[in-house]
């Protein structure tokens, strides 16, 4: 089990225990954080669970797939440390991961 | 005056549960018509991932979305359903009494269509525009910003900002360019996800200083009474700064909401409609809720339930169309009477 720590919009962090192989969505969802839609289910056809990935992180994490890329389009505010949440696999590497999740998915 | 249409079923919503439904209806002789914002069948299966394998369909090892939705329109084909597409219910009328109940569904496209039975299948809701984040926005739409173009004379003369990447911005980039007195395409990368002919015409355009593109996103309105006078835009390279306009054409994509369905006076859960898992009826009688828009006790959002769930209804269903008529359950592999209703036999 890894940590994965989302801070919503207003500043309110939430550290909860991600499963490594499944994806930063379904860890969000599946403990109820709030601020991530996921809309499509993680076909990563929608850009509701864009998140933004803290400064310390964004070497590990790494850069968006072109596909991932396309789709950060249809989200708002998009900046270089913008991802969608569900493209994002939980694994040791990321015991600590800290994103940010925006005002507003959809 | 709206124009009436008379039909045994109406199905709000044509993905794949309510074109499913289409057949389990068709087999006990219902006609239907489909109501659909989006305009082609399929719903989500064809809107957010046509390409996308699904593996979870009974009898499929793996099915593309829109693979899934072609067989689907194959296999209603019989029944002839009739389908309103891009056009939204946006009313409904409950007539008639509690045992024979009549709906007139109203569509925005000045349509009334009156049904023995409403069966609602429309997944998360109906497929909107998605809405930028921007301070005040609301105060604008309709009269300088919209989502979609409806008459283009509007837009004679002005100075207009299209936002976005896609076909849908680049499309409208190019054929307001010569109505318009400026367009400027606002996108947050130098990469488009347009057909590239679009993005070509788009970037000679911009080489004869025709039209201007800028690398950045717009942060902020300015306007007063409905009337946008500029956008603040933050470049790229962080300058920012304030564009004059006079309309805005966000397009940013799709998203699902509820909709018009929360007014109908049917009992929601968290914008769900609870059905029971007999017949899966809603809290109004003769209404029926199919595939990821219900909920029950152990409700999964899977096709595959929806399939199920609207099998259930339409039995149900079917009292509502032929109150006097007795239903005998029949196999498809073995009755001569549904294989003459399919064209097999």
């Amino acid at each position: 089990m890894t940590k994965v720590t989302f801070i919503d919009a207003a500043g309110q962090s939430r550290t909860v225990e991600g499963q490594v192989g499944s994806t930063v969505m379904e860890t969000a969802l599946r403990n109820s954080v709030p601020g991530i839609e996921a809309e499509c289910g993680g076909a990563c056809a929608c850009a509701t669970c864009h998140v933004y990935v803290s400064p310390e992180w964004t070497e590990v994490v790494g850069k968006p797939s072109q596909m991932e890329e396309d789709m950060l389009d249809f989200a708002f505010e998009v900046r270089p440390n913008s991802r969608l949440s569900c493209q994002i696999k939980v694994s040791e590497a990321l015991d600590g991961l800290i994103v940010t999740t925006p005002g507003k998915q959809g | 005056m709206s124009e009436v249409i008379s039909t045994d079923v109406a199905i709000v919503g044509a993905g794949p549960v309510g074109l499913f439904a289409v057949f389990e209806l068709g087999l006990l002789d219902i006609k239907c018509h489909l109501i659909d914002i989006l305009p082609k069948p399929g719903g989500q299966c064809a809107e957010l991932y046509p390409e996308k394998p699904i593996y979870d369909i009974p009898g499929f090892p793996i099915i593309s979305g829109q693979e899934l939705v072609d067989n689907l329109m194959k296999q209603i084909r019989p029944f002839g359903p009739k389908f309103h597409l891009n056009e939204i219910v946006d009313r409904l009328e409950i007539a008639g009494t509690a045992e024979h109940p009549l709906f007139r569904v109203g569509t925005d496209n000045d349509k009334v269509i009156e049904a023995k039975a409403l069966f609602i299948a429309a997944g998360g809701g109906s497929f909107q525009p998605k809405k930028p984040p921007l301070a005040g926005l609301d105060a604008y739409e309709n009269t300088s910003v919209f989502y979609s173009v409806r008459k283009m004379e509007h837009f004679r003369g002005r100075r207009v900002v299209v936002v976005g990447g896609g076909d849908s911005a680049l499309d409208w980039v190019l054929n307001l360019h010569p109505v318009a007195s400026r367009v400027t395409l606002i996108h947050r990368r130098d990469a488009f996800r347009a057909a590239p002919h679009s993005v070509n015409a788009m970037r000679a355009l911009v080489g004869a200083g025709k039209m201007d593109f800028v690398l950045g996103q717009v942060t902020a309105l300015k306007g007063a009474d409905g009337q946008l006078s500029a956008l603040t835009v933050r470049r790229e390279d962080g300058e920012v700064y304030d564009l004059a306009c006079d309309d805005m054409l966000p397009f940013f994509g799709l998203t699902m909401k509820l909709g018009p369905i929360a007014h109908w006076g049917l009992n929601l859960h968290e914008n769900l409609i609870p059905t029971d898992t007999e017949k899966f009826e809603t809290s109004v009688p003769g209404i029926f809720a199919v595939g990821d828009i219900n909920t029950y006790p152990g409700k999964l959002k899977l096709i595959l339930c929806g399939f199920h769930e609207a099998a259930l209804a339409a039995q149900r269903a079917f009292h509502y169309v032929y109150p006097d008529k007795k239903l005998t359950f029949q196999y498809t592999t073995s009755s001569t009477s549904l294989q003459r209703k399919l064209g097999v036999s």
